[in-house]
């Protein structure tokens, strides 16, 4: 039985939530109080890396681990943030030394290494905008993200850059610096690179962190539309209060912690809740270089001793076939919290954090364009299973439709709609990178549009309903169609693509593609095999299609586009809605 | 150890293998390497081979196992013992 709702009491023993009353806290809360939890810099500044490092490592936290990071062959490795300044310093320095200074893009393409860690503090010391790539990104997304991006340094590992870089770099001419990891000890000789370790070895330990002010760029993420290519969002050096704020309020980090976030930081979950955010709450934090294995990851809780965890979905409903025997063989006495992010988490998956340790899964809702979370389960706030939770402090979140002169109108409770959010929280994101029109496009009346639609109950809790566009949630990541349309048709059968998410108990869901042939070509298990394989090259497993079929023609509007709906319509057997657009149609 | 068995047991998990990812050759996989670290395969991807494997083999491999299937030479003696110990489907 799934309760409506799950009240909280105190966990004896443990401390005391932060955020305590909601009502309260929220009506209190100001983000000039939340800007004064952070030091700044003496030049009147704000600089994520020296909320994150510097400032612990120059107070009483200097020996206190920052990251503790678990390598795929039994590795153990611990960085107090002492350690962590003197290495960003490092990394700074290379990178001026090298010519490199405020504004230059610096991208990062490895698995979860303790070089990308360094690399991305050292980056925003020096001003410049640090960019983290997936690491299973194939080369195509690889190749089209630096284009965009237009990124000037990266760092990345010998093999990665074998495997997926060194084919792109005649069409990157922007690329001017290409560092490398190597994969011994010794130096890298890959022509054209230079070896990261023989540089950060030789650089300074004192850097001064540029005096960067609130406003200015400090990340880019990636995320996908609907249509046309990936789109860089800008975060500037200000959104460090709201990384700060909202892990202490929404994940409840306490200084004593020690919390686990499993995104890779290739995704904006990684970045502000696997590096920035536990790095500014002055905890230590986890980081394993190793995918998913649920024997490992019970493992990892118990031997570290984690008390609050942020995971997706995916890998709870993983953990979940697993059993809750499997959890129970191990004891977790010091986990308090859990969170999820990624896709809606199902009142099941709430439930079975209960089961399997004895805690409700939070769940919490945020986008690469918030920068933070804005939608959250609290400690101290009764969960309705399936629900986002409410609004954090400090945000203002509505449900709204858009009216027949293109205003905004908020939505009765339990009304579907949009979900919007009052601009001006400090991580909102200032840009798409290039494409300032997307950018303004997505606000009205000083609300930002998320794409999702969801509705909010009487008692202010946000439920999330669907997509108001085609965009795939999967795995916790959003994938975008026309980025895997167009790889397949590179392939000299596909006459045409079209490419939904089908739902998916796992994945929520996963991505589907159907392809239309030209003339000449059979369908066949041998072309599928070949085409699935072509696009898991081009893509990468992570945006890759997990399944391909066959269609005689795909249905198009009028005007000539694909009609994804439609198509996932007939997939799941569903009512095929409004097809007066659709070309021949009636 | 080599032997039929271990071939049949070899072409299986290939069998596996390339229905998720289609674009590998058996020739470019080191055995002794971590499959993960030779194969792009995600965590669902990986999940989906081991239920390849179950059609095919009729051996359920529980999750707390999954280690056991870190190379392929690993995964072919674990498969082989599973095999003997009687719980095989066939």
């Amino acid at each position: 039985m799934i309760p409506e709702v799950i009240s909280k009491q105190p966990i004896a023993g443990k401390c005391t939530p932060n955020l305590r009353d909601y009502a309260a806290d929220y009506a209190r809360f100001s983000w000039a109080d939340a800007r004064a939890e952070l030091s700044g810099l003496p030049g009147g500044g704000i600089n994520i890396a020296h909320e994150a490092v510097d400032r612990h490592a120059a107070g009483g936290r200097a020996e206190k681990v920052a990251l503790r990071w678990l390598g795929k062959d039994g590795t153990r490795r611990d960085y107090t943030y002492a350690d962590l300044r003197e290495l960003s310093n490092r990394f700074a320095n290379v990178l001026r030394g090298l010519g490199y200074g405020a504004g230059t893009r610096v991208f990062v393409l490895a698995g979860r290494i303790p070089e990308l860690y360094v690399s991305v503090l050292g980056t925003l010391k020096n001003g410049s905008v640090s960019c983290v790539l997936f690491s299973a990104f194939g080369p195509e997304p690889i190749h089209t993200r630096l284009e965009i991006g237009a990124a000037d340094v990266l760092v990345t590992t010998e093999t990665l850059y074998r495997k997926k870089i060194a084919g792109l770099r005649e069409r990157l001419p922007q690329l001017r610096l290409v560092l490398l990891v190597g994969d011994g000890d010794a130096v890298t000789t890959e022509p054209d690179t230079l070896d990261f370790r023989r540089l950060l070895a030789a650089a300074g330990t004192d850097f001064q962190v540029e005096n960067t002010s609130p406003d200015v760029p400090a990340l880019l993420h990636f995320t996908s539309g609907t249509t046309g290519k990936p789109k860089g969002a800008v975060h500037v050096h200000g959104a460090v209060v709201a990384h700060h704020v909202t892990g202490r309020l929404a994940l409840d980090l306490h200084p004593e912690d020690v919390f686990w976030c499993t995104a890779d930081p290739g995704w904006v979950t990684g970045m502000s809740y696997g590096i920035i955010s536990p790095l500014t709450n002055g905890v230590t934090s986890i980081i394993d270089e190793a995918d998913f294995d649920a024997e490992r990851w019970y493992s990892i809780l118990r031997q570290e001793r984690v008390s609050v965890w942020y995971t997706a979905p995916t890998a709870v409903r993983m953990m979940m076939k697993g059993g809750t025997e499997a959890a129970r063989r191990h004891a977790f006495p010091e986990l308090r919290f859990i969170a999820s992010v990624g896709e809606p988490l199902n009142p099941q998956a709430v439930m079975w954090g209960v089961e399997a340790f004895g805690l409700p899964i939070h769940d919490n809702w945020w986008q690469t364009e918030t920068g933070g979370i804005m939608i959250a389960n609290y400690a101290a706030m009764p969960i309705k299973p399936g629900s986002m939770g409410r609004p954090l402090p400090g945000v203002e979140a509505a449900v709204v439709h858009l009216t027949d002169d293109g205003r905004i109108a908020i939505c009765k409770p339990g009304e579907e709609g949009e979900l919007a959010l009052r601009a001006g929280w400090p991580s909102m994101f200032r840009t798409y990178l290039g494409n300032d029109e997307r950018y303004r496009k997505c606000f009205v009346d000083g609300w930002y549009l998320s794409g999702d639609l969801a509705r909010m109950d009487e008692d202010g809790y946000v439920w999330f309903v669907g997509r108001a566009d085609d965009v795939i949630k999967s795995s916790g990541h959003l994938i975008g169609p026309f980025e895997v349309e167009s790889v397949l048709t590179e392939h000299p059968a596909v006459a045409e693509a079209g490419v939904i998410g089908k739902p998916d108990p796992v994945q929520f869901e996963t991505v589907k593609a159907f392809v239309a042939l030209k003339q000449g070509y059979e369908p066949g298990e041998a072309l599928r095999r070949e085409l699935l394989g072509h696009a898991r090259k081009r893509l990468g497993a992570a945006v890759a299609p997990k399944e391909i079929d066959f269609l005689p023609a795909l249905p198009h509007t009028r005007s000539g586009k694909i009609m994804r709906r439609l198509l996932k319509a007939r997939e799941l057997g569903l009512p095929e809605g409004d097809t007066s657009t659709l070309e021949g149609g009636t | 150890m080599s032997g039929p068995d271990h071939d049949r047991l070899r072409a299986a998990i290939f069998e596996a293998i390339t229905a998720i990812a289609p674009e590998i050759d058996s020739a470019d996989i080191r055995s002794d390497q971590p499959l993960r670290q030779q194969i792009d395969l995600d965590s669902f991807d990986f999940l989906n081979v081991i239920i390849r494997l179950h059609e095919i083999l009729g051996i359920d491999i529980p999750e707390s196992d999954y280690g056991e299937l870190l190379t392929l030479d690993r995964a072919v003696e674990y498969l082989a013992r599973r095999c003997g110990s009687g719980d095989a489907g066939k």
